[in-house]
């Protein structure tokens, strides 16, 4: 990539730009995710803003994980979000009963909580904060590889502990959901290895039959 | 020029939007799951604007790991959902009192 210097104050607006359509289309999008009337349509402007994320962190070179997130949020977790909404049979226009009651106390909240964050952030003593970008990597460097590296070495066990956490999910998803139906005829696949010859064949001791000769037959008269 | 608390002010504002949501569907579980997702990924986005700006990969390790466990957390939520579903043919959080906690 070839660095042309006149090219440098125009990157800055265009990544300002850029950081602006995509911030707005994020909270545009999850303004409608909480106010939706349709389960269907939040979870479909969940994705939306999940992609736009996933650009603003492009945008911070952080490569790697704006795709990992479109790929296990957008790609696996919506979908599941999108699988429950659509198999089960809820009325929603009951469960929006009272909607607008509670707004003055989540606004209020919502706006407390708000201000007191960006007062946080814009005070005058905390000069990290308006810092500038330390720019692009340098040529050459991969997020990927730089963040595999740190993975495999020094949050090594870190790692193995969240590959045990995706275990214990899967095999709780797959316990709590699976149920046995009384009215299918399946195999019971445990029952099927347990059993014992015992319980198949049985071997009943009982006396020996003679071989008695036939009682003979008189020969029809002629 | 984009600064660090462009980012910070952005993921705040997803944040507090985030509680609202909490608040407004209180009785609906899909949106509150949805709501805390839209959480996660405000705090994600915090973390990835402190590595990038102080040049540290630790932060995102950190949403490596966040994203893994919220993975596990709403396949669990969603799963007991279901199980809750078939139990009681409701999804309304009002319903689930039949602990009388």
């Amino acid at each position: 990539m070839i660095a042309l210097p006149e090219l440098k104050p125009n990157k800055m607006t265009f990544q300002a730009i850029v950081f602006y359509v995509f911030a707005s289309t994020l909270i545009i999008s999850a303004l409608v995710v909480i106010t939706a009337r349709n389960p269907v349509h939040a979870a479909l402007f969940l994705v939306l803003s999940f992609c736009s994320a996933a650009a603003l962190w492009l945008l911070l070179y952080a490569e790697f994980l704006a795709l990992t997130l479109i790929l296990v949020y957008v790609g696996a977790v919506m979908v599941l979000f999108l699988f429950v909404v659509m198999m089960l049979d809820i009325n929603f226009d009951k469960l929006r009963e009272g909607f607008w009651r509670y707004l003055p106390v989540a606004a209020t909240v919502a706006i407390l909580m708000l201000a007191q964050m960006l007062l946080l952030l814009f005070d005058r003593s905390m000069r990290l904060v308006s810092a500038a970008s330390p720019g692009a990597p340098a040529p050459g460097v991969s997020n990927t590889k730089e963040l595999g590296r740190v993975l495999y070495t020094d949050y090594l066990l870190t790692f193995e502990l969240a590959a045990v956490i995706l275990l214990v999910a899967i095999v709780a998803a797959i316990a709590l959901t699976l149920r046995g139906r009384k009215e299918v005829k399946t195999q019971n696949v445990g029952e099927q290895v347990r059993v014992k010859s015992s319980d198949r064949l049985k071997i009943i001791s009982m006396a020996a039959e003679k071989d008695e000769p036939p009682a003979p037959v008189s020969p029809p008269a002629a | 020029m984009i600064t660090l608390s462009h980012y910070l002010g952005l993921s705040a504002i997803i944040f507090a939007i985030s509680i609202a949501g909490i608040f407004l569907n209180r009785k609906n579980i899909i949106i509150l799951l949805m709501c805390i997702e839209l959480m996660l990924l405000a705090v994600n986005m915090n973390f990835i604007a402190f590595s990038h700006y102080l040049n540290d990969l630790s932060g995102q390790v950190f949403v490596f790991f966040i994203l893994t466990v919220a993975a596990a957390e709403s396949a669990i939520g969603l799963a007991i959902l279901v199980v809750l579903f078939r139990n009681l043919k409701s999804i309304n959080v009002d319903d689930i009192g039949t602990l009388k906690g």
